[in-house]
């Protein structure tokens, strides 16, 4: 199958297969005007199979909330057909607003509007611990 | 010594240092009394207690008014606008513009820490649930300290609920920063602490070991950090029959005991410690609680920048 290369936009590559549709909806790509492709199962060299989008326009990312969904997606930056440059990504060290916490007995369970912060605690576990009351979020594992 | 921190939210906001600092200015308003009389006077402490308790928050109020200060509050989130539904953060907006430093306490894990955020006023945590209680952390170090003369080269037994308990939790981590400390951890096996304290007992490579009766280790201690071993704890009645009797400390139990054993409880004790015992020496829990009342103006007298 062969989808266009984009001219002016953005490639985020290298995302584990399953976790596309994830990241088109946190990213809201649906609500943008310009061309957006998304590619399921994409054969890689590296990981055996990975999703891709490509989105024909540059719009601001959330790097802090792509880090924390899969840390091995690179993101291409094009203009004019050349890429401008190559970014990767890393477990982000705080999440804000990215999950919420579980936790029944923390204050983010009956505070107004309050900032669900979550701080990276053990980067090789991948474990993050709410900033308010230090338990650990599983839903990552 | 120049401050590092503007609210103490968690023990570990403390460095060594910092602790060491203000157990030196606890020990010197027992030796200096006069010094120290109207030291905070025109200052105002707020204490917001959203769930009740008793040392606590009198000692926070004992603690500012001996310092020559004033203090406000309220004793119960019925009697204050929580009960209307008030944000912990608008509450303690309000509060900030009366008051010069705020200690409270909330049922839910890390309120003081919302507090924090939302004011330029100092916040001590005096208890978030079962998350913090980083003043009574020190309560317990300084006592250590007067009674041991130092805080580390000790054999600690903790005892009772090491499980639930948060002021265990927070004086092990405490106590694993001090060199040569030997930590026995008395608990039936519902009870042991949880498997993140183990793992940091195991990663300070501190020498420690948990057991389940009090007399086989009582020799061996330096200070018995005593708990209360609660019944709704248990899964059936039967266990805590079983264990209850094993986790009060009587007269007959002390019997192998050091002569200059310290006992600690962060209290209430409801029957853990026989009365009998308040008349020993060694018993120290309500020493503890004055001592909880030095360390507190201490921590006032630091976090509002005069000492």
């Amino acid at each position: 199958m062969n989808i266009d290369g984009v001219t002016t936009g953005i490639v985020l590559d290298h995302i584990k297969a399953g976790k596309g549709i994830k990241i088109y909806n946190y990213l809201h790509l649906d609500k943008l005007s310009c061309s957006v492709a998304m590619l399921q199962n994409v054969k890689s060299s590296k990981y055996g199979k990975k999703d891709i989008i490509k989105i024909d326009e540059l719009i601001e990312l959330d790097y802090e909330m792509l880090g924390y969904i899969d840390s091995n997606i690179t993101v291409n930056f094009v203009k004019d057909g050349r890429l401008l440059k190559k970014e990767h990504l890393d477990l982000p060290e705080t999440l804000t607003d990215i999950i919420q916490c579980k936790n029944p007995r923390c204050i983010t369970s009956i505070e107004q509007e309050i900032e669900h912060v979550f701080k990276l605690v053990d980067r090789e576990k991948k474990t993050y611990r709410c900033a308010y009351c230090d338990v650990e979020h599983k839903e990552y594992k | 010594m120049e401050k590092n921190f503007r609210n103490l939210i968690s023990i570990t906001d403390l460095s060594i240092e910092e602790i060491d600092h203000l157990i030196d200015v606890a020990n010197d308003i027992v030796e200096n009394p006069d010094e120290y009389i109207d030291i905070c006077k025109g200052k105002k402490l707020a204490t917001l207690f959203f769930e009740p308790s008793t040392r606590t928050r009198l000692s926070f109020e004992a603690a500012m008014l001996e310092l020559g200060g004033s203090v406000l509050g309220f004793a119960g989130a019925s009697s204050s606008s929580a009960a209307k539904g008030e944000s912990v953060s608008d509450t303690v907006e309000t509060v900030g513009c009366y008051a010069d430093i705020i200690a409270m306490r909330h049922p839910k894990e890390g309120a003081p820490m919302v507090a924090s955020r939302r004011t330029t006023v100092p916040i001590i945590n005096a208890g978030d649930g079962g998350h913090f209680h980083p003043t009574q952390t020190l309560t317990d170090l300084l006592t250590i300290k007067r009674k041991k003369g130092e805080l580390g080269n000790i054999t600690l037994g903790l005892c009772g609920d090491l499980k639930f308990g948060r002021t265990v939790h927070s004086l092990i981590e405490a106590m694993l920063r001090y060199d040569n400390v030997k930590f026995v951890l008395i608990a039936p096996e519902e009870l042991r602490v949880p498997e993140y304290i183990r793992e940091e007992l195991r990663k300070s490579g501190a020498d420690w070991k948990e057991v389940e009766s009090m007399e086989e280790v009582m020799h061996e201690l330096d200070v018995l950090y005593m708990t209360r071993v609660q019944r709704e704890r248990f899964f059936n009645e039967e266990d805590y029959a079983r264990l209850k009797d094993t986790y009060i400390l009587d007269l007959e139990k002390l019997e192998t005991a050091k002569e200059d054993l310290t006992i600690m409880h962060p209290l209430p004790r409801v029957n853990e410690i026989s009365v009998k015992v308040d008349d020993d020496p060694r018993a120290c829990y309500f020493y503890q609680a004055l001592c909880g009342k030095h360390i507190r103006m201490a921590l006032i007298l630091n976090l509002l920048g005069i000492k």
